[in-house]
């Protein structure tokens, strides 16, 4: 796999979809202009605090840059990076980038006492289905569009989600030594577009 | 008080400390503050009553604020609320954790509760950041169990280099232990008053094992530029915003600064707007006795 993934690394722990990138010995580089965007065949959203994010990327130009990206190639994000990337927040009017059809609840289970470490069922899995969840202040998936395809359940709860280009997670695979999920969006959504 | 290990708690606590890397995080005095925090793109604030410049400037006792400020703080925004206690104070601790606050900072703002043990942050489920000027003081403090690191500088001064110092000084502590043999590090640990196992992690990865974050005198865009090219993670501003001219634009150009903190054009282009930055103190005109670092242990 070498194919050029970007991390966007405006703030938040880009470093560690980095790390998770380079065990997959994919070729990844942080994102924080939108010239950089042009050598990515993909893009990746980490977590971090979502209204600083979208603040960030409309100073920076990236906002209207990532929607053109995302035309063609493939994004994917977790926790923040799914809420920037979400059409809709429940009370805020936030202007997300609306790359994919949900409706979602920040700081949904609660404050940082309540983050949590729970088993993420991944049926596409097959062999593994279970996935090491780490919800840290994690938002939740109130509704969803008919373009959009469950991956992944918490209880019944969906946790993991696309549309034809766009991956998400409301947990941070990103902090746990598995790659599968990175793993996923490089082979199945990166690479065949 | 248990060994350092990262079992799931604390990788709970670290993982919220990595997601406000990159970022700043703005002290507040009310929920309209808080906002106006939010809104120039803090990853967090600080809710405290008295911001360190007037502690220093109005003297006594000063104590965690009151649950019902931070309480109003935390209803007002939805980025995550850290509060102070005072270094020692775990009923404070428990009484801020109770509330729900999302970090709990241990601060050498504060008047220290006790002279000579720090809170055990093992017993808590909320993640604490504590305040450091050298290598050996961070290490202590994570084994007690703090998830995030910061330089304590000398808050409510508006002068960097006390941050500066502190930041260099744990830099400094970190390359020194690599080039120890490991027949040295048992009598290291010994002079530096902190177990082997930290600098047997320091000398394997050579890095802090949690984040290490800057605070304590930064006032302006270049401020936070300098700390992050010295290796902080992200910026903490106490003083700097609120006591300047414009807190609006200013709260605005820090963040622009933090995030691109390796362009000197855009921090440029954020600093040429702004009108006077705190009016600040000569460090060595504060009378000992008012010296905040000096409080830990």
């Amino acid at each position: 796999m070498s194919d050029m993934v970007g991390v966007l690394a405006l703030q938040g722990d880009f470093a560690k979809h980095l790390e998770s990138l380079k065990r997959l010995r994919v070729s990844a580089k942080p994102v924080r202009w939108p010239e950089e965007l042009d050598r990515c065949r993909g893009l990746i959203l980490p977590g971090g605090e979502s209204t600083t994010f979208v603040n960030l990327l409309k100073k920076s130009g990236l906002y209207e840059s990532i929607i053109a990206f995302a035309i063609d190639r493939a994004v994917m994000g977790t926790c923040a990076g799914l809420i920037a990337l979400s059409t809709a927040i429940v009370n805020d009017r936030m202007k997300t980038l609306g790359l994919i059809d949900l409706e979602v609840e920040r700081n949904a289970y609660g404050r940082q006492v309540d983050s949590f470490f729970d088993t993420v069922r991944i049926p596409m899995f097959k062999e593994k289905p279970d996935f090491e969840g780490v919800f840290i202040r994690a938002p939740r998936i109130l509704s969803f569009g008919n373009d959009v395809e469950e991956l992944g359940y918490h209880d019944s709860q969906v946790v993991m989600a696309k549309n034809r280009r766009v991956l998400v997670c409301t947990f941070h695979p990103e902090l746990t030594r598995d790659t599968r999920i990175h793993q996923y969006f490089v082979e199945s959504m990166v690479e065949h577009q | 008080m248990q060994m350092f290990k990262f079992d799931k708690n604390h990788k709970l606590k670290i993982g919220l400390a990595e997601m406000l890397k990159g970022g700043v995080i703005m002290d507040v005095t009310t929920a309209d503050q808080a906002k106006i925090a939010e809104d120039a793109g803090a990853v967090a604030v600080m809710a405290l009553e008295r911001i360190p410049a007037d502690i220093r400037a109005q003297g006594g006792v000063a104590r965690m604020s009151s649950p019902a400020m931070i309480k109003e703080i935390m209803d007002r925004v939805t980025i995550p609320v850290m509060a102070k206690c005072r270094i020692g104070h775990f009923a404070e601790a428990q009484i801020l954790q109770s509330i729900g606050v999302d970090f709990i900072d241990e601060s050498e703002v504060l008047t220290p509760a006790d002279d000579q043990f720090h809170v055990d942050k093992w017993a808590f489920k909320v993640p604490f950041v504590c305040g450091c000027r050298d290598l050996g003081e961070a290490l202590r403090r994570i084994a007690e169990g703090a998830a995030m690191i910061r330089t304590k500088g000398e808050a409510g001064t508006g002068n960097i280099i006390e941050a500066v110092r502190h930041m260099r000084g744990v830099q400094a502590g970190i390359r020194e232990v690599k080039t120890l043999g490991s027949e040295e590090l048992v009598i290291r640990a010994k002079e530096m008053g902190v177990p082997v196992d930290q600098l047997v992690y320091i000398q394997k990865r050579g890095k802090l094992p949690v984040p290490n974050f800057a605070a304590g005198g930064v006032a302006t865009p270049a401020d936070a530029s300098l700390m992050m090219q010295l290796g902080a993670e992200s910026i903490f501003v106490g003083s700097g915003i609120f006591k300047s001219d414009d807190p609006e634009n200013r709260a605005r150009a820090i963040v622009m600064a933090t995030t691109n903190y390796d362009n000197p054009d855009i921090v440029a282009k954020a600093s040429e707007s702004l009108k006077s930055a705190m009016h600040g103190l000569e460090i060595s005109e504060i009378p000992e006795s008012e010296i905040m670092q000096h409080r830990g242990w």
